[in-house]
């Protein structure tokens, strides 16, 4: 077939995501460099870098891009060796496996304002939720999760809405294990530690380096949670970038420095990618 | 204790550790279910209630209040028709490049993939100011445009890694025949990929259903799926939790119950067939 038709046969999509990248990327930073509030109108000059300056300084972008940071990292760990490990354990034939498969999976299918409001009303209210229930029967005082900890709840949150995802790649790329070698190892004397380190281990790589991307890709736009749930308090405690913008522009009509602030999160997330694809990119076939 | 007795305890104990990760993970969803049906009271009991007589006030409530069936259609509309929309523009592309790759293929998919790292926020401002200007604010319109170029990077790959293992040999075959090239995408890659296509198509539609970022600051009533529906309950004047529960409950059933019969194909899909 002559490469003109491939091509226009990949016009469409090509055509679509880059206006989808490229006209909203340049008014964002158009905007950027102008004031624009949206209680002022009318009152757009350039300002040159001050928007950035005014983001960079605002009390809440530290926090935000440690808590952006903290919580990508902190639920990729969560999910990634806790994934690896209940799937290792659970990698054998048992009584009603397809239950459990399905048990497992369904936090993964909660959206995640439902996601944010269970946990928040009837798992950690301090007087009410199951978790102070469970403390004040064991004789401690209940903790009021989104006040004391509000990174860790939605850390808590977002890793129970993921780990199901990993533990099912994982118990799926298992099933695909040599038996055989494993096998051999045993009769070689290897330890079951030994069998999960040299042989489980490097047999999840690529599933591992997946799981990683995707989660990625989900992680650090984390909103909906943390929106519902803490609405990014107390203070800036639970506020990632995503929520920081969104405050700058939806509550406090500041066009001009949310822009900025989106830039500053695409080039985090650029940055993140890099060293992600370096490291995944070797492990997904194209 | 004999090997036999050992393997068979072994077995058990398995089981049994499965059963409980798979129950606690579970649970919280098991209680949102349980709690839509008490009443308000029996809701917020100390000690919580197992046991109680089930009403089912609160989904009568949520509908009056919420008009749920609203929300779920605008769900259903969004979610069916932007992954309608981008399987229409995925399929050919991921068709050409999977069968006629050339030396700039593996770049345009890296690229596209990338457009999927670019965080929604940072472009949450001008889409929000475009939307506006044409009058597209609260409206299916726009949540399904974006829906559909949102997915369409991660559709792309999803045929495209499927598309490459199809055996190349059956296609020539078919142009031997004299098969046009439409022929040949309609009579022979088609077919053979239906699994594929509808396991891409379950994973945009969960990822549609659940999707809240742009659901949340698009929409206000008319035009708010049921993401957005919930987050409506998050008030926090009084604690309505057995009406937050049955409005979750009906939320989520609908893809809950789907990714339930599709969960093997999400997984094989959302991995880009790298886990098989």
């Amino acid at each position: 077939m002559k490469r003109s038709i491939t091509r226009l046969l990949m016009a469409p999509s090509v055509i679509m995501l880059l206006v989808w990248m490229i006209i909203p990327l340049s008014m964002t930073i158009y905007f950027s460099t102008i004031r624009y509030n949206l209680l002022y109108p009318g009152q757009n000059n350039f300002v040159g870098l001050m928007n950035f300056e005014f983001f960079i300084t605002d009390p809440g972008f530290i926090p935000a891009v440690s808590n952006t940071l903290i919580l990508l990292l902190s639920v990729l760990i969560i999910t990634v060796v806790l994934g690896v490990m209940l799937s290792a354990l659970i990698d054998k034939p048992f009584f009603g496996q397809g239950i459990v498969r399905v048990l497992l999976i369904s936090p993964f299918f909660i959206m995640p304002t439902v996601n944010a409001l269970i946990w928040k009303n009837m798992m950690m209210n301090p007087v009410y939720g199951i978790f102070a229930w469970i403390s004040e029967s064991l004789g401690f005082e209940p903790i009021d999760w989104l006040s004391s900890y509000p990174l860790v709840s939605i850390i808590i949150m977002v890793s129970w809405q993921w780990l199901p995802f990993a533990i099912l790649v994982f118990v799926t790329a298992l099933q695909s294990q040599d038996t055989e070698q494993k096998e051999a190892a045993q009769m070689d004397g290897a330890t079951g530690l030994h069998i999960f380190r040299y042989l489980t281990i490097p047999h999840l790589a690529r599933p591992i380096a997946v799981v990683v991307m995707i989660e990625t890709i989900f992680l650090l736009a984390v909103f909906a949670e943390i929106f519902v749930s803490t609405g990014g308090g107390p203070g800036y405690d639970s506020t990632n970038l995503a929520y920081l913008i969104y405050n700058q522009a939806l509550l406090q009509y500041d066009v001009g420095v949310a822009s900025a602030g989106g830039l500053f999160a695409v080039l985090l997330a650029n940055i993140v990618a890099f060293f992600l694809i370096r490291a995944v990119g070797k492990n997904l076939t194209v | 204790m004999t090997l036999n007795q050992q393997r068979k305890l072994k077995t058990i104990l398995t089981g049994l550790f499965a059963w409980s990760v798979a129950l606690v993970l579970f649970f919280p969803i098991f209680w949102m279910f349980i709690t839509s049906f008490k009443t308000e009271l029996q809701a917020i009991s100390v000690p919580p209630s197992l046991f109680f007589e089930p009403t089912l006030d609160n989904f009568r409530i949520v509908q009056e209040r919420s008009d749920y069936i609203h929300h779920a259609w605008n769900s259903v509309v969004t979610s069916f028709g932007s992954t309608i929309i981008a399987l229409v523009i995925a399929i050919p592309a991921a068709y050409s490049m999977a069968f006629f790759p050339g030396k700039r293929t593996k770049d345009i998919l890296l690229w596209m993939l990338s457009t999927k790292m670019l965080p929604a926020v940072g472009v949450l401002v001008p889409i929000y100011i475009l939307c506006r200007d044409y009058g597209l604010l609260d409206s299916k319109t726009a949540l399904v445009i974006i829906f559909t170029l949102m997915n369409l990077p991660i559709i792309v790959w999803m045929l495209f890694s499927y598309f490459k293992d199809l055996p190349k040999e059956i296609l020539e075959a078919a142009r031997m025949d004299g098969a046009t090239p439409w022929d040949e995408v309609v009579k022979v890659v088609l077919p053979l990929s239906v699994g594929a296509i509808s396991s891409t198509a379950l994973l945009s539609i969960v990822l549609c259903w659940n999707e809240a970022f742009w659901s949340l600051n698009l929409t206000a009533s008319d035009a708010a799926p049921l993401t957005a529906m919930i987050a409506s309950y998050s008030s926090p004047e009084g604690l309505f939790w057995a009406k937050l529960s049955a409005a979750s409950t009906l939320a989520c059933a609908p893809i809950v119950i789907f990714g339930w019969f599709c969960q093997k194909q999400l997984v094989q899909g959302l991995t880009f067939g790298a886990v098989k």
